[in-house]
């Protein structure tokens, strides 16, 4: 606890920096407002609704993809994992796949799904499938065969094997890759939302930028950084979790 | 159960005929990478193979690992580190469909009787070599499975709880009648825990016998060489004596040894078997002789010593560490202690 609020000094200090350069008409206001400024900004974009609702939409978007994609991609992973063929059969497609960025389907996508809600979530969905496949895959390859031996050998089944010594043991890789992947679906809700939907944060910095309201904009990234470090936080939380017998 | 080996094959054995009878403590001994584990993951079901297996007269060959119900305890133990020790042990019961208070009192049972009831909340991580082997032969009992497979059980742990664990393991093992199979590549182990021993090289089965028979009478160059250079004398006279035993003259001293009867011809004991002691040793003078350090010689963590009794010689293995203390130099006199229970004797098959 002691060490967060200390984390929490040098981001005082900036804003208190950023405060004076301002206060000193360093930088013009029109381009630069003031902390302040920004703050009683974001006191009004919540009073009137504005900003709750496109966090909200956001956060749908974010939520309904990642959850989406980390399910198919955890499905597929676990197929692939165990079972050869399927391995074999996938593995160069998924080579090929995996490496492209989920933004270089956008053009794709507005071309298949057209401009609305499925174009966003369609994005994050390819944002979190691929990693989670692979970490998946990853995660069953890397459990020790004697392991799974040993499984057996006291007589469990399959299925239990898979679901009491494997699943468990390839978790960590799992839980890693999502939480990669949870920045990044942020980042890419933001990219689609400024260039494809009229809504969420993303179209809100937009429409600022036409209008002229840095500040706004500021509050949205900085709207933006907190939901990505708490999604974060959240998964560091499910890991350590699901996790505590690595910890002890 | 009786487990039959008939002419079982793969790349790394081969031709093995092996009878194990039902409750007999086996040793596979042998060198390092001779097979000895292929050979327990061939009965356990994990290696392809040719030829057959029988358990109690039954052909299991078809059987997966999961439905041979044997109980196998891996080199590495393989405890699996997502799992506590209460789970790790209740993990067999559970896949064999025990619940509710019956698991709850099985994996209690079976952590009582490795004396590992206060581990039961750690994880393995957590666990010195000694506490995790413990666990994973609580969790390899905890079923009571017919056949034991032991792969060098004791390799990860330090000497001395290495010995007390062989000793706990023995008792378990004779208390509820396992058929077991014990791999090790150390001799001291095969001739401490064997009722019969099995000498394995080059995947094939060299000798199968008791202690005994392997060391007097070794089937070929390659089962005598195996057992180095223990100490062995002829025996050139024997006094009955009450409660199975005899007294053996051999040549510049006499020992009391075991006895069944017949006319003994040579005696035995290994050079780790016998103690040194600096002064009179306290309690009754048997198998206790002065003598006198001629040749000190290290060897790796142990010290070989030669003490002269009379005109005889006697090799002595010691380790190093329990030694420190005893300045061991030549020509220093000292008392030799020889435990009437290591000695192996050779009879004559004729007779007295």
């Amino acid at each position: 606890m002691k060490k967060n609020l200390w984390g929490l000094i040098p981001i005082g200090v900036a804003l208190l920096v950023w405060e004076l350069l301002i206060r000193l008409k360093a930088f013009p206001q029109a381009l630069l407002p003031g902390p302040w400024d920004v703050f009683l900004t974001f006191i009004e974009l919540l009073k009137s609704g504005e900003l709750g609702v496109a966090l909200l939409r956001s956060s749908i978007r974010v939520f309904l993809g990642l959850f989406l994609g980390a399910c198919f991609g955890f499905f597929l992973g676990l197929l692939m994992g165990t079972k050869r063929s399927l391995e074999t059969w996938f593995s160069p497609l998924l080579s090929i796949l995996y490496p492209i960025p989920a933004l270089g389907w956008l053009p794709l996508l507005i071309l298949w799904l057209g401009i609305g809600e499925k174009l966003p979530i369609a994005l994050i969905f390819i944002c979190s499938f691929f990693p989670v496949l692979y970490n998946t895959l990853r995660g069953i390859k890397e459990v020790p065969q004697e392991l799974i031996w040993a499984s057996k050998v006291l007589g469990a089944s399959n299925l239990r094997t898979l679901r009491e010594v494997i699943l468990p043991l390839a978790l960590p890789n799992i839980l890693t890759g999502l939480r990669l992947e949870a920045g990044m679906a942020w980042r890419t809700v933001l990219a689609s939302e400024m260039i494809a939907i009229p809504s969420g944060i993303g179209a809100m910095m937009w429409k600022a930028e036409s209008l002229m309201r840095v500040d706004v904009i500021i509050v949205s990234l900085a709207i933006l950084g907190i939901a990505c470090f708490f999604t974060e936080r959240f998964f560091i939380w499910l890991e350590k979790r699901c996790l505590k017998w690595k910890s002890n | 159960m009786e487990i039959q080996l008939e002419n079982v094959e793969n790349p790394i054995c081969k031709g093995i005929n092996l009878r194990v009878k039902s409750g007999e403590m086996l040793v596979i001994a042998g060198r390092t990478g001779v097979g000895k584990t292929t050979l327990l993951n061939i009965i356990a079901g994990l290696t392809p193979y040719k030829g057959r297996i029988l358990f109690n007269g039954k052909p299991i060959d078809h059987l997966p690992p999961e439905k041979r119900q044997v109980g196998y305890m891996f080199q590495n133990q393989l405890l699996f580190p997502h799992m506590s020790v209460w789970e790790n042990v209740a993990f067999p019961l559970k896949a064999k469909g025990l619940k509710g208070e019956v698991l709850k009192r099985r994996v209690k049972e079976a952590l009582e009787l490795m004396g590992i009831s206060e581990l039961s909340d750690r994880y393995p991580s957590t666990l010195s070599g000694g506490e995790a082997q413990r666990v994973a032969l609580a969790r390899t009992i905890a079923t009571m499975p017919k056949l034991l497979l032991l792969d060098e059980p004791f390799s990860k742990v330090d000497l001395g709880t290495a010995k007390r664990l062989r000793l706990h393991l023995k008792r378990i093992q004779r208390q509820m009648g396992i058929t077991t199979l014990f791999v090790t590549h150390n001799l001291q182990e095969a001739f401490e825990m064997g009722d019969r021993i099995a000498l394995m090289e080059e995947g094939r089965i060299q000798q199968i016998g008791t202690p005994e028979e392997l060391l007097f009478s070794p089937a070929n160059h390659s089962v005598s060489s195996y057992f180095g250079n223990p100490n062995i004398f002829c025996c050139s006279g024997q006094k009955g004596l009450p409660f199975g035993l005899a007294q053996a003259d051999l040549g510049s001293f006499s020992l009391i040894v075991p006895w069944s009867g017949k006319r003994i011809l040579k005696v035995a004991f290994f050079p780790w078997n016998v103690y040194l002691s600096q002064d009179p040793p306290p309690g009754p003078n048997v198998n206790r002789f002065k003598g006198k350090i001629k040749e000190v010689e290290k060897v790796g963590a142990l010290i070989k010593a030669k003490v002269q009794i009379g005109e005889d010689f006697i090799t002595v293995e010691l380790e190093d560490s329990t030694l420190k203390q005893m300045d061991l130099r030549e020509e220093k006199e000292v008392y030799v202690i020889i435990p009437l229970r290591w000695i192996k004797t050779f009879e004559a098959e004729d007779g007295v």
